[in-house]
C-alpha cells in the first residue's frame, strides 16, 4: 500500500512539471507581460521597469523559468493586485470555506445519488426510474448559477427558511480556531455556531451538488444495471444467498468501481461550480474571491487558483485510486 | 420416484412490439436420485434456459412467463415463493456455470465466496466455516487451500476457478447438481480433469447430476440418460448406450454425424447438419427440425409430431425416425403405421423392434456409431 | 498448382466475405438505430426541440416584431430606476433593462447561442479529432516511437481533463480579453479531451477488430482500410458526442458570460449574456433571467435527450 502511494506521488511530478511550464508560458503571454500580472494594469512605467528588473525578465528564459519554479515550490504566489495582500495568505484564509462547501455538496451528491441510482436500477422502467433519470437530465442542463439564484429566491427570500448569504451569522460571535466554521463550532462546543454554519451551507451546497448528483445517479444506475447482468450475481443467487447479501456483497461492491472513478473526475467541475455558487450566495470562500479576481484581472490570484486546483485534483484522484485499490483487488497487484 | 420431474416446462419471452419468443416449449424429463442426466443440444435450443427456469434464476423482466411443472422431491419449484426458493438453492440444488472467471465475484476473496454458502445454509461461522471451506477446496483438488482462500479469482487458473465453483456448489451436499456447460470455457486437458472430478463427486456422494452440454464427448463419458433438445423441446430421450448405438431422431443422427472422428479417413468429409438453429418451424405447425431434416416426409408439416415411447424407456418425437439397425425400411414404416395417433397418444412401439434381431448388414443407411468407436462407411446424403 | 490456388482462392473469398459483411452490417446498423430512435419518445422530444431551435435560429431574426437593439422603453420613458415594465399587448415578454423588446431579443438570441455552441463544438471536435487521430494512428502503428507519441499526447489530454473548464476559460480570456470568441475557444478547448479520447479509443478498438484484420489479410492498403472501415465506424460515436457537447457548450457559455468573460457589447443578444445581464434586476423583473434561462435549459435538454437516445440506439450492447 505504502509503495503504491509513493509510486503514485512520483508519477505526479511530470504532471505538475508540465503544468508549471504551461503556467509560465501563460504568464509570459499575458497582454502586457508578467509585470502586468504582478502590478495590475495601473502601474507606472517606472514601476514596471522596476518589476522587470526584480523578476529578471531580461535574463535568459530558462533562468526565469527556474526562478519561477523556485517561487512556486516555496508557495510564493505573489501579491494580489486588488487586496494588496499575499495570495497565499488570502487563500489560506478562504480555503476552509470552499472545502466545507464542496464537502457538503459531495456528501449530498453521494448520499442521495448512490441510493437513488441503485433504486432506479432495481426498479428499472418504473416511475422512480423514469423520475430519477429525467431529474438527473434536468440537473445537468440547469446552469448552476441560475439554480443558485432560484434556490435563494424561493427558500431564503420568499420563505426565509435559510440564510441568503455568508458563511455564518456574525452576531453569534463564534470563536475562530481553524476557519472551518462548522468544525470550530463543534470543537469549541458552541453548538449554535456550528448549527448556524451548517444552515448557511445548505442552499449553496444543494446548488453545487446538482451536477455531481445528476452524474452520480446516472453512473450508479448504469453500473448497477450492468453488474446485475453479470454471471457472478447469478452464481450468488444460485447459492441461495439472501437478497441482502447478494446486494451488498456482490452487486454494490462491484457497481461502486465506476462511481469511484467518476467522483474523482468530478472534482474539477466542483471547484468551477464553487466559483459560481459562492458568488451568488456571497459565501466568502476561494470561489467568490476568484470570481472577483476575474473581474479585476487579478492575475496572481488566478494563477494561484490554477495551482491549487491542480494539486487538489491530483490529491483527490490519488485518494480515489487508493480507495479503488481497496475495493478492487485486481488493481492492487499491478 | 424421480428426484426431479420436469413436466411440460415452457418459458416465453414477450416483448412489446416484437414476436414472442418461446425459448423452452414443453420440455419434460426426469432425474432420478444419484443419476447423471444429460441435456444435449446446439446453442439456442433452450437447454440453459431450462436449467435457469428450474433454479428460478431467469432474469426478471416484464413479459417473461414460465409454465409447466418442475417437481423436486414433492414440491413444485416453479410455485415456490422467493424465500423458500432461496432456501433450496445452494442447499438441495446447486449449480455450476460455464465461464468460471465471470461466474466468480472479482472483488471478493475465494474464501468468502465459499464460506458464505456455509453460513447461509449450514449456519457455520468464523474458524469453523474457514476450516470447512479449506476442506472443500481440498476435496475438489485445489492444493494449498488455506492460502487459496485468501486469494481472489483473478489469481487462480481457469481450472482452479472451476474447481472453486464446484466446491461452492457441493458445500451443502446437494441432492441435485446442475452443471451448465462446465467445461466449455476450459482447455481440453483441464476439461478432462474437471469431468473426472464431477464423476468422482457424484459417485462418492450420491448426488444426482444434470449435465447441460453441446459436447457429445462429455455425454459419452458421463451420462446415464440423455435428453436431446431441439428448438425448446426434448426430441429424444434414451440411455447413453442405446442413444449412441441407435439414434432414432434424425437430429440426434445428425448431431452424432457432425462429430469429427479420429478413425475416419483423411479427406473424408464431416456430415454437418445443413442450415442453422434459426431455420425452425414453430412446433405447432409441425416438426421444428423439418426444414433441416434429411428424412423429411409430408407428415412432418401440419401438426407437431407426437412423442413415441419405444422399448427400454426411450422415446423420440419423430414421424419418420431413423431405422433401428436390424429392421428394414419397410418394417420400420410398418412399425410407424401401427402406432396409434391419438391426440396425446404416446405410442408404444412393439417389442418386435428389438434391435439386433436382424443382421446389421440389412440396414440400407447405416446410422453413425458413437464417436471414437467402430468404423463407418461414408454416407451418401 | 491449381489445387493450392483453388484453396487459397476459397480462403480469400471467405475473408472478403467477412469484410463485405461488415459493410453490409454497417448500413443495417444505421437503419436499425434509426428505427429504434423513432420508437423512443425521448428521442422524438429531443429531435423536435432540436429542430425547433435550429429553425428559430435561422429564420427567427427575420420575423421578430421589433428590432432587438431598439431601446423603445427608454424612448417612451417606460424605464425608470426600479421599474421595468412587464408583459403588455404588443410586447409579449415585456422589456429588458434597456427598454428593448425581450421577446425579440430572445428569438434573435437563439442564433447567437447556436453559433456559440456550434463553433465551440467544432473547435473541440477539430482539435480533439486531430490529437485523438494522431494518437490512435501512432498507437496502431506501434513501435517505440508510436507508443511514445501516443502516451505523450494522452498525458497532455489527461492534464487538460484535470483542468476545470472554467479555469481554462479564465486563462484563455486573460490572454484574449473577454469576448464571444473567447467564450467559443474556451468552451471548445474544454471539450477537446472528450473527442480526443473517443476517437483514439474507437480507432484502437476498430483496428483490433476481426474485419480490419480480414481486410489487412486481403492486402487492402492501410489508408484505404482507415477510410472505408475505421472512419465510418468511428463516425457514429463522434456525432453522438457532438450533439451532447452542443448542450454543455451552451450551458458553459452562459456560465462564462455570467462571470463577465463573454461578450461585453450586448447589442447582439445571446442567451447567456442576457441571463448574466439580468442578475442586477432580479428583484425588479425576475422574468428577465427566467426567460433566457428556461430557453437555455430547454435547448440543452433537447440536445441531451437526442444525443443520449442516439447513443442508446447505436450501443451494440443494448442491441438484441
Amino acid at each position: 500500500m505504502f509503495r503504491f502511494i509513493v509510486r503514485r506521488l512520483l508519477q505526479l511530478i511530470p504532471t505538475l512539471f508540465g503544468l508549471s511550464v504551461l503556467l509560465f508560458i501563460w504568464l509570459h503571454r499575458l497582454p502586457g507581460g508578467p509585470e502586468t500580472a504582478i502590478l495590475g494594469e495601473r502601474g507606472t512605467p517606472e514601476m514596471r521597469a522596476q518589476i522587470r528588473r526584480n523578476l529578471g525578465l531580461d535574463e535568459p528564459i530558462l533562468v526565469q523559468y527556474a526562478r519561477f519554479l523556485r517561487r512556486m515550490i516555496k508557495l510564493d504566489l505573489g501579491t494580489s493586485t486588488s487586496t494588496k495582500r499575499a495570495v497565499t495568505t488570502e487563500f489560506v484564509e478562504r480555503f476552509p470555506g470552499t472545502v466545507e462547501l464542496t464537502i457538503m455538496a459531495m456528501v449530498l451528491a453521494i448520499g442521495i445519488g448512490i441510493p437513488l441510482g441503485y433504486l432506479a436500477a432495481r426498479r428499472r422502467g418504473r416511475l422512480l426510474d423514469h423520475a430519477s433519470v429525467g431529474g438527473s437530465l434536468i440537473g445537468i442542463c440547469i446552469p448552476v448559477f441560475f439554480l443558485a439564484y432560484v434556490l435563494k429566491a424561493i427558500f431564503s427570500e420568499h420563505f426565509h427558511w435559510f440564510p441568503s448569504s455568508g458563511r455564518q451569522d456574525p452576531t453569534i460571535g463564534a470563536t475562530r480556531v481553524t476557519n472551518f466554521f462548522l468544525l470550530d463550532g463543534l470543537m469549541t462546543r458552541e453548538w449554535d455556531a456550528a448549527a448556524d454554519a451548517l444552515w448557511h451551507l445548505v442552499l449553496p451546497g444543494i446548488a453545487l451538488a446538482s451536477i455531481p448528483l445528476a452524474i452520480i445517479v446516472r453512473i450508479t444506475r448504469a453500473s448497477v444495471l450492468e453488474v446485475l447482468g453479470e454471471d457472478f450475481v447469478r452464481t450468488a443467487e444460485a447459492k441461495g444467498l439472501t437478497e441482502n447479501t447478494v446486494r451488498r456483497r456482490h452487486v454494490l461492491r462491484n457497481a461502486m468501481l465506476p462511481v469511484a472513478t467518476s467522483i474523482g473526475l468530478l472534482t474539477g467541475g466542483l471547484l468551477s461550480g464553487a466559483v459560481l455558487t459562492e458568488t451568488v450566495f456571497a459565501f466568502s470562500g476561494i470561489g467568490a474571491f476568484v470570481a472577483e479576481a476575474i473581474g479585476q484581472r487579478d492575475y496572481p490570484v488566478l494563477m494561484g487558483f490554477i495551482m491549487i486546483i491542480a494539486v487538489v485534483y491530483v490529491l483527490v484522484n490519488l485518494i480515489v485510486d487508493l480507495s479503488y485499490s481497496v475495493i478492487d483487488p485486481r488493481v492492487r497487484v499491478r | 420416484m424421480a428426484l426431479l420431474e420436469v413436466d411440460d416446462l415452457s418459458v416465453t419471452f414477450a416483448r412489446r412490439g416484437q414476436r414472442t419468443v418461446r425459448a423452452v416449449d414443453g420440455v419434460s424429463f426426469s432425474v432420478d436420485a444419484g443419476e447423471v442426466v444429460g441435456l444435449v443440444g446446439e446453442s439456442g435450443c433452450g437447454k440453459s434456459v431450462t436449467s435457469l427456469a428450474i433454479m428460478g434464476l431467469l432474469p426478471k423482466q416484464p413479459g417473461l412467463r414460465v409454465g409447466g411443472k418442475a417437481v423436486f422431491d414433492g414440491t413444485d419449484l416453479l410455485q415456490l415463493d422467493d424465500r423458500s426458493r432461496r432456501d433450496i438453492r445452494g442447499r438441495d440444488i446447486a449449480m455450476i456455470f460455464q465461464d468460471p472467471l465471470s461466474s466468480l465475484n472479482p472483488v471478493v476473496p475465494i474464501g468468502v465466496q465459499v464460506t458464505e454458502v456455509l453460513t447461509r445454509h449450514r449456519g457455520m461461522k468464523g474458524e469453523a466455516a474457514t476450516k470447512e471451506a479449506a476442506q472443500l477446496l481440498d476435496r475438489v483438488g485445489i492444493p494449498d487451500p488455506r492460502r487459496r482462500l485468501k486469494e481472489y479469482p483473478h489469481q487462480l487458473s481457469g481450472g482452479m476457478r472451476q474447481r472453486a465453483l464446484i466446491a461452492m456448489a457441493v458445500a451443502c451436499q446437494p441432492r441435485l447438481l446442475i452443471a451448465d456447460e462446465p467445461t466449455t470455457a476450459l482447455d481440453v486437458t483441464i476439461q478432462a480433469q474437471i469431468l473426472e472430478l464431477l464423476k468422482e463427486l457424484v459417485r462418492d456422494s450420491g448426488t444426482a447430476l444434470m449435465m447441460i452440454t453441446h459436447d457429445l464427448g462429455v455425454v459419452a463419458g458421463l451420462c446415464d440418460t440423455v435428453n436431446v433438445l431441439y428448438a425448446g423441446r426434448v426430441v429424444e430421450t434414451a440411455r447413453r448406450r442405446p442413444l449412441f448405438r441407435e439414434p432414432r431422431h434424425p437430429y440426434t443422427v445428425g448431431l452424432l454425424g457432425s462429430v469429427p472422428r479420429l478413425d475416419s479417413g483423411r479427406g473424408e468429409r464431416l456430415n454437418p447438419i445443413p442450415g442453422s438453429v434459426r431455420d425452425v418451424l414453430p412446433w405447432p405447425e409441425g416438426c421444428a427440425f423439418a426444414p433441416r431434416c434429411t428424412r423429411r416426409v409430408d407428415e412432418c408439416v401440419g401438426e407437431p409430431p407426437q412423442l413415441v415411447l419405444a422399448h427400454d424407456g426411450r422415446s423420440y418425437r419423430c414421424v419418420n425416425p431413423a431405422p433401428v439397425p436390424g429392421a428394414t425400411q419397410a418394417e420400420a414404416e410398418d412399425l410407424y403405421r401401427a402406432t396409434p395417433t391419438g391426440d396425446d397418444a404416446v405410442a408404444a412401439v412393439p417389442t418386435a423392434a428389438e434391435p439386433g434381431s436382424v443382421p446389421a448388414q440389412a440396414v440400407p443407411t447405416d446410422p453413425p456409431a458413437p464417436p471414437g468407436l467402430g468404423s463407418r462407411e461414408e454416407e451418401s446424403s | 498448382m491449381t489445387i493450392t490456388t483453388g484453396k487459397k482462392r476459397e480462403k480469400l473469398d471467405r475473408l472478403s466475405e467477412l469484410a463485405a459483411r461488415q459493410d453490409e452490417q454497417g448500413v443495417s446498423v444505421w437503419q436499425e438505430a434509426f428505427r429504434r430512435l423513432r420508437r423512443n419518445p425521448a428521442a422524438i422530444v429531443g429531435a423536435v426541440i432540436f429542430a425547433l431551435f435550429v429553425v428559430v435560429a435561422l429564420v427567427g431574426p427575420f420575423l421578430v416584431p421589433y428590432s432587438p437593439t431598439d431601446t423603445i422603453g427608454i424612448r417612451e420613458g417606460l424605464i425608470r430606476p426600479g421599474v421595468i415594465p412587464g408583459i403588455d399587448g404588443d410586447h409579449w415578454l415585456g422589456y429588458d433593462h434597456q427598454g428593448r423588446d425581450e421577446f425579440s431579443r430572445l428569438i434573435v438570441g437563439a442564433r447567437q447561442t447556436l453559433l456559440v455552441g456550434v463553433v465551440a463544438t467544432l473547435i473541440g471536435l477539430a482539435i480533439g479529432a486531430l490529437i485523438g487521430g494522431v494518437a490512435g494512428t501512432a498507437a496502431g502503428l506501434g513501435g517505440r516511437w508510436g507508443r511514445w507519441i501516443d502516451s505523450t499526447l494522452m498525458r497532455f489530454i489527461d492534464m487538460l481533463l484535470a483542468m476545470p473548464s472554467l479555469l481554462l476559460a479564465v486563462s484563455i480570456a486573460a490572454l484574449l480579453g473577454p469576448s464571444l470568441i473567447t467564450v467559443m475557444i474556451a468552451v471548445g478547448v474544454v471539450s477537446v479531451p472528450v473527442f480526443a479520447r473517443l476517437l483514439r479509443g474507437s480507432m484502437i478498438s476498430q483496428s483490433n477488430s476481426d474485419y480490419v484484420l480480414a481486410a489487412t489479410a486481403l492486402g487492402v492498403k492501410k489508408s484505404k482500410i482507415a477510410l472505408t472501415h475505421v472512419v465510418p465506424n468511428s463516425l457514429a460515436p463522434v456525432i453522438v458526442q457532438a450533439t451532447l457537447t452542443l448542450a454543455t457548450a451552451i450551458i458553459e457559455a452562459a456560465a462564462l458570460s455570467f462571470l463577465g468573460l463573454g461578450n461585453q457589447n450586448s447589442a447582439i443578444p445571446e442567451w447567456g449574456v442576457m441571463l448574466a445581464e439580468a442578475q442586477p434586476y432580479l428583484g425588479v423583473r425576475p422574468g428577465l433571467a427566467i426567460y433566457p434561462a428556461v430557453a437555455i435549459i430547454i435547448t440543452a435538454l433537447g440536445f441531451t435527450l437526442l444525443g443520449e437516445a442516439m447513443r442508446e440506439a447505436l450501443d451494440p450492447k443494448l442491441r438484441k
